[in-house]
């Protein structure tokens, strides 16, 4: 492989946007290498991930989910985070840079909410006007995240085109962004986009995998044997995986949304089944046809229902460093079912596909006493009204 | 002396004319091509269409839609250049973005293209320090890759896009989407045109949001040429399929922006 170039995960990355958007790029890489590693700046996000977010999350064991080969289920418990999932330690992370630089108004783009709730939140504690965009179909079938953003002064903007769903929302945010870059922060909930997006978002998410691996090593006195998460952009993924990366004994698994199966056109499976393109601003896997022209993907998880993957993940695919899996919608709803009856925890639909995948994990693992930690990226109060559409209740 | 040289050794100033391929159908926009040079357009770009045309406002996005549905693509857009070439010695300029590039091969692409006897690429969302690929091959095959400035660009971004210029240089009139007509920068591109020609060293047009004679005039005051998009694609949106009314609204909106040019 050649001499890295910034902003490049070996052969996925780099900047395609439009001019007008590369000297905003610019600005905001400069402020992300000059200002996010300051101590001042570190200082300021690690109090308020503290006292106002509630880190460090538990890492916990599973008192009664069994999954035959793990001998110890570990479960990082992002879902105790204010606001119900990971996204809250990127967008607090953003909009104080976004406040350093002077930036006047803060927008972003969500699928299942979770990151314009969390958006919406970082601004209203730090003061400054919050615009989301939503895909139409997102705004319906998550309709209690649409109503938290809005008791918390945000306004969101339903997307009609395309689609209706996030990769639609992400189109609308840049021509929103394009349109107001002088002014407007574009705050990016995954790590996909343009450089420096992904290594931005990675790097405010690494808190999981930090925490997870020092909490490890207290708690067992060694690493895991894996550690799993959902994949859709893959912010959570990609914060709890940076840590171990180095750890080279530590089997890294992401698992995608498989929708009605990988062998339909049902699905949201872009590693699994995507080929290397241009969505977003980066170079990475996407679903598309022969023409080039994106796939309306599915996944009944809003969040990740989306064609695209952050550029990093594509790197770690190709370099076989970290295994893509994938569940379907059935065994993801049956996993939300399964772990709330015996652990008392209500997942989201995202996270659910990370613990539906268990089984492959362990198969892969091989062995019958493994240790694998489960990042809980979300909780699912979200999903009640899928889950009551489609879940049988007594 | 390529076809795009020559275009602007005689023309000026010179106008563009973009359309939508497949909008209402890839048949109808061969059609629509011929009618926009008979009325007077000097050069074609023809918008291959993108399922997520991020940097195009809703009616460009919309015709995009509309032209994928009638089964429109890169692919489309290329043969008809191919076409419209047998019968015109216009300079065509392939407008499209990355991924359908990407997808099919940088180097496969521009081979299609310099066949097709399409003169340019321009490809919205690729700044001038990515598609390394797609550079050389075009050197190869002398397709030009025409870089985009706007109102954002600094000295360095004028530089980085000096170092990839050949053909011309496309001047984005506002930091917004295509069609933007909210505001009237008109003036400011052209002075801002007339700077980046003296440091480029090549012909510029400005683009976005012309849709009078008025606005063109003004914009053509310091540039080597205009370029109409939104105002074609909506004249032809509102011929609501019709493709005998399509050409003429399409011609029409030519003829306006002509008639400003000659003005002057």
């Amino acid at each position: 492989m050649s001499a890295a170039r910034e902003g490049w995960f070996g052969a996925f990355g780099g900047r395609f946007v439009a001019e007008t958007l590369v000297p905003a790029l610019e600005e905001l890489d400069r402020a992300y290498r000059e200002v996010v590693s300051q101590k001042a700046f570190q200082d300021e996000w690690r109090a308020m991930l503290a006292s106002y977010v509630g880190r460090p999350t538990p890492l916990g064991r599973a008192h009664r989910l069994q999954v035959p080969g793990i001998g110890t289920l570990l479960l990082k418990r992002e879902d105790l985070c204010h606001t119900g999932a990971h996204k809250i330690n990127n967008a607090l992370g953003q909009v104080l840079l976004a406040k350093r630089m002077g930036k006047q108004r803060i927008i972003a783009e969500t699928g299942a909410g979770q990151h314009g709730v969390a958006t919406a939140t970082a601004c209203a504690v730090l003061g400054l006007p919050c615009e989301v965009f939503m895909g139409e179909l997102d705004v319906a079938r998550q309709a209690p995240n649409v109503a938290r953003m809005k008791m918390l002064g945000a306004r969101v903007i339903p997307v009609t085109s395309g689609s209706r769903t996030l990769k639609d929302a992400m189109n609308e945010a840049m021509r929103d962004w394009v349109t107001h870059v002088a002014t407007t922060y574009y705050c990016v909930g995954s790590a996909a986009g343009p450089h420096p997006y992904p290594s931005l978002v990675r790097d405010l998410q690494r808190v999981i995998g930090e925490e997870a691996r020092a909490q490890s090593l207290a708690e067992l006195g060694r690493l895991p044997d894996a550690v799993v998460a959902c994949v859709g952009g893959g912010s959570n993924a990609i914060g709890i995986f940076a840590a171990f990366l180095d750890d080279k004994d530590v089997a890294l698994f992401g698992v995608e949304a498989a929708g009605h199966g990988v062998d339909t056109d049902k699905h949201a499976a872009t590693l699994t089944r995507g080929r290397v393109g241009v969505l977003h601003g980066s170079k990475s896997y996407v679903l598309c046809d022969d023409d080039g022209q994106i796939i309306e993907p599915h996944s009944i998880s809003a969040g990740l229902d989306y064609p695209g993957v952050g550029p990093q993940h594509a790197e770690l695919h190709a370099s076989g460093r970290a295994r893509y899996l994938s569940a379907t919608d059935d065994e993801a709803l049956a996993a939300v079912r399964e772990v709330a009856r015996k652990e008392g925890i209500l997942i989201a639909l995202e996270t659910a596909h990370a613990f539906a995948a268990l089984p492959e994990v362990a198969k892969t693992l091989g062995g019958a006493d493994r240790t694998v930690i489960v990042n809980v990226s979300g909780r699912g109060d979200k999903d009640l009204s899928t889950l009551l559409d489609r879940l049988e209740l007594p | 002396m390529s076809r795009i040289a020559t275009a602007f050794a005689e023309h000026k100033p010179l106008l563009v004319a973009y359309l939508c391929v497949g909008d209402p159908s890839v048949e109808a926009s061969f059609d629509i091509a011929r009618a926009l040079l008979d009325a007077g357009a000097d050069m074609l770009e023809l918008g291959a269409p993108f399922s997520d045309p991020t940097a195009d406002g809703p009616v460009i996005a919309r015709a995009s839609q509309r032209a994928i549905e009638r089964g429109s693509s890169m692919r489309a857009a290329i043969e008809v250049g191919a076409r419209i070439r047998k019968s015109s010695n216009a300079p065509l300029v392939l407008f499209g973005y990355a991924n359908p590039i990407v997808v099919r091969g940088e180097r496969e692409t521009v081979k299609r293209v310099a066949d097709a006897g399409i003169d340019a690429m321009l490809v919205v969302d690729l700044p001038p320090e990515e598609g390394q690929d797609l550079r050389d091959e075009a050197r190869v095959r002398s397709v030009d890759i025409i870089p985009l400035l706007t109102p954002t660009s600094s000295e360095s971004r004028i530089a980085a896009a000096k170092k990839v210029a050949s053909g011309f240089v496309y001047y984005v009139s506002v930091a917004g989407v295509t069609g933007a007509t909210t505001t009237d920068p008109f003036d400011d591109a052209a002075r801002a045109a007339a700077r980046m020609r003296a440091a480029i060293g090549l012909p510029v047009v400005i683009g976005f949001g012309i849709d009078s004679a008025d606005k063109a005039k003004r914009a053509a005051a310091g540039a080597d040429g205009v370029v109409v998009g939104t105002a074609i694609v909506r004249a032809i949106e509102e011929a609501g399929g019709d493709v005998s009314r399509a050409c003429a609204n399409a011609a029409n909106v030519v003829r306006g922006i002509r008639a400003g040019l000659r003005a002057g």
